[in-house]
């Protein structure tokens, strides 16, 4: 900061600013809170967020750069010392903040917090808030410095120079197992919001030849004109979703378009396959393109929507499925509301993007702050919005659409009189009323989250444009926005995950490794799709809805990887002798230990059936000993596969819960390395700036 | 160019669009062209840069190819 800015006045009116930002953001959190038998206006959750990220970052995160990793504006970046034009180039902040922002934003911030509104929105609201201040944005911060300082090198290589190469080998396959589970249950939340939907298939499958178009357009015709093929694809978008209607009034062409789970499955698992063997230009990056400034649009105009509309909250503060007993996830809020939310207050994930391309372009250390804490804070914003989303809805239609036909059944009848029996009062009609305004022919057990969002979202969209009578395009923009991004996280991450299992068995067979042999690219293509394949129609076969067992073992793994990067971080800290201020990210790395082994634990042992999957199986396999069949299983072989699931479950917990402590082991140990040094051990790549200072001190 | 009032900046609207469509780019793996041909007209001025078209086909490929992490987005 400058001197200019330290005078008495301007530090009087920084301390008068200040002290109302933090009056403003107590006084919102204490009416959502307080807030007991009458709605509440979204306005009043925005501005609470909005107020404690503004606090978080003038307060919180300044000290972080300037005492606990010093910050230095005189140090060259990769940027600067290795600039090369295409990689590594200083760019301006406001450009990679958007760069950065737009490749941690996903899908899973969007679809944690509607999944998590079953428990009412302020415990969700209290979650994403703390977690974001405390410890994801500071991961994605502290991630971001360590790489800068390495070259931008990538968490895996980190992890291997600063703990270990065991460690490194224990973290690949971690990313990779990680990587496989992501890839399921997205897909799952896509079969989930396209089944038996004519018109949201039509549109997504648009998208194929449209992205095609693009690809040719871009390569051929125009070369490199993103903004025309963007347009083109835009305008094509939005007549597919315009003409997805009458594909859908049009028996014949909607029973062309109609398909169950397991069907769109399998298209889903080809589709993976062959995106990622294709050359990019043709399919992969079009749709990139169209899917990145769809999100960032949509995103923005959600945004706007609430600021506009200002909806009244109608779910409860707190509801009693506080208590764990609810019918969207199984589990109480700890740990399970944690593992649920995942993204929004922190995430994994993000340590692999701020080990990626962010690092080469910081063109000054001082940046990483506003990059690094700051983009995940306006993530963690549109975390708030889904929230919001969700729980604009009539939590009715809520739980209607979010719980299993096992438990709510199968028509609008028996799913209104199960609900309204919880407290949440709705008529048959009303639910057949809320699919009819979206031009669908049910919204029952419509799981997964997306279809949920979209209905939130057409709801707020269309009191912004269009009114009712757009009700229906907006649920469809919405789910084809969702869709669409899901679809490129899924053909892009087999890819990353194709060369990911290249590299890992190219470790133990080097002729492996060779990324352009065709017999190497198509076995791990197999492998990677194979792998996310079998979850996902494991997924999809499932009576309970799949999203009941799939989201939090996406959850716990994601928490696991950012324990993971977390304890990097902490390493990095005590190597770099600064351990007074450790706690920064060793606090929030104790907490994700105990959080994610407690639910990996809990996932296998606990004594309900419908957390642990021991429980489960034994149930199953004892109902099966005596002949007997428990719904929804019709069949013994049935009987059996749910009780194999189980199994396959339970190992895949185990394995996580070995990985994590292992990690924590590796952890342990290097800090105990670097308390016994005399000097700094940490090997941050060098320039003869800082060997001159080093060499003066 | 600074408000004679209030001594804030004044609103660049040609400088605002650029950053936008560079920052629109940058989202999508394509960096800034221009940057690029300053950077190799600096430092290997005997080398033709690569054209415009080029430039994007190369940020393209390099994207989602060998390794392919830099496409990598978060769930």
């Amino acid at each position: 900061m400058s001197l200019a800015l330290a005078t008495p006045g301007r530090r009087l009116g920084s301390i008068i600013l200040w002290s109302a930002v933090v009056v403003i953001g107590v006084f919102a959190l204490f009416t959502l809170a307080t807030a007991r038998g009458e709605t509440v206006n979204a306005m009043w959750l925005v501005t609470a967020a909005i107020c404690v990220y503004l606090v978080a970052y003038r307060f919180y995160s300044l000290f972080i750069a300037r005492h606990a990793l010093g910050l230095d504006p005189e140090r060259k970046t990769p940027a600067h010392r290795r600039n090369d034009g295409l990689d590594y180039v200083p760019t301006d902040k406001y450009v990679l903040f958007g760069h950065h922002f737009a490749a941690i934003a996903g899908a899973g911030p969007l679809v944690g917090p509607v999944l998590a509104a079953q428990m009412g929105y302020l415990p969700g609201t209290l979650w994403l808030l703390t977690g974001v201040v405390f410890a994801g944005a500071v991961q994605d911060f502290v991630v971001l410095f360590i790489s800068t300082r390495r070259d931008g090198r990538s968490l895996g290589d980190l992890i291997k120079t600063e703990l270990g190469p065991a460690a490194g080998l224990v973290a690949m396959i971690g990313i990779l197992t990680i990587m496989v589970i992501l890839l399921a249950v997205l897909a799952l939340i896509v079969v989930k919001a396209l089944a038996d939907s004519p018109w949201g298939f039509f549109t997504v499958f648009a998208t194929l030849p449209i992205a095609v178009l693009m690809g040719v357009y871009g390569r051929y015709l125009r070369p490199g004109r993103i903004f025309e093929m963007s347009a083109i694809g835009f305008v094509l978008l939005i007549a597919a979703i315009a003409l997805g209607r009458t594909v859908a009034e049009t028996p014949a062409l909607a029973a062309l378009f109609s398909f169950k789970g397991e069907a769109l499955a399998f298209m889903l698992i080809f589709y993976g396959f062959v995106a990622s063997v294709l050359p990019v230009w043709f399919l992969l990056a079009p749709r990139d393109y169209l899917s990145t400034f769809l999100k960032i649009g949509t995103i923005a105009s959600l945004a706007l929507g609430i600021f506009y509309v200002m909806p009244e909250l109608r779910m409860p503060a707190v509801s009693r499925f506080i208590d764990g007993t609810g019918p969207v996830f199984a589990g109480g809020v700890f740990p399970f509301l944690f593992i649920t939310l995942a993204c929004g207050a922190i995430s994994g994930f993000h340590a692999l993007v701020s080990s990626g391309t962010t690092p080469k372009m910081i063109g000054d250390e001082t940046q990483i702050r506003f990059i690094g804490y700051g983009a995940m804070l306006m993530e963690s914003f549109v975390a708030i919005m889904a929230l919001v989303a969700a729980s604009v809805l009539d939590p009715g239609v809520y739980f209607a659409m979010n719980s299993a036909p096992a438990v709510i059944g199968a028509t609008a009848d028996t799913a209104a009189q199960t609900i309204s029996s919880w407290g949440f009062v709705i008529t048959p009609e009303a639910l057949t009323q809320a699919a009819a305004e979206v031009g669908e022919k049910t919204v029952l057990s419509r799981a997964g989250g997306a279809p949920t969002l979209a209905i939130g979202m057409a709801k707020i969209l269309s009191g912004a444009i269009g009114g009712a009578s757009m009700t229906a395009f907006w649920y469809h923009f919405a789910i084809l926005f969702e869709a669409l991004f899901i679809l490129t996280t899924v053909d892009a991450g087999t890819r990353v995950a194709r060369f990911m299992i290249q590299d890992l068995v190219g470790t133990f067979w080097p002729r492996f490794k060779h990324t352009r042999a065709w017999i190497p690219n198509l076995i791990a293509t197999a492998l990677a799709v194979s792998g996310w394949g079998w979850f996902l129609y494991q997924g999809v076969v499932d009576p309970l809805g799949g999203i009941n067992t799939l989201w939090p073992m996406f959850g716990i793994a994601n928490q696991m990887l950012a324990a993971i990067a977390l304890t990097l971080c902490t390493v990095v800290l005590f190597r770099m002798k600064r351990e007074r201020y450790a706690f920064i990210v060793a606090a929030p790395a104790t907490w994700l230990y105990i959080c994610t082994l407690t639910a990996g634990a809990e996932k296998i042992f606990h004594s309900d059936p419908k957390i642990g999957f021991l429980a489960h199986a034994a149930r199953y396999s004892g109902a099966a000993a005596e002949g007997k069949l428990i719904a929804p299983a019709k069949t013994a072989a049935e009987m059996s596969r749910i009780v194999f699931n189980d199994y396959v479950n339970t190992t895949l917990c185990a394995v996580f819960i070995a990985l994590v402590l292992s990690m924590l082991f590796f952890g342990l140990k290097s800090i105990r390395e670097a308390l016994r040094a005399t000097s700094v051990t940490t090997r941050e790549t060098s320039d003869e700036l800082q060997d001159l200072r080093i060499a003066r001190a | 160019m600074s408000c004679k009032i209030c001594g804030l900046p004044a609103l660049d609207l040609f400088k605002l669009g650029s950053k936008l469509r560079q920052g629109a780019r940058l989202m999508i793996g394509q960096g800034d062209y221009d940057a690029y041909v300053a950077h190799r007209r600096a430092n290997h001025p005997d080398e033709p840069p690569m054209t415009r078209e080029a430039f994007f086909l190369e940020r393209q490929a390099s994207r989602f190819g060998e390794g392919g992490r830099r496409a990598l987005r978060c769930c």
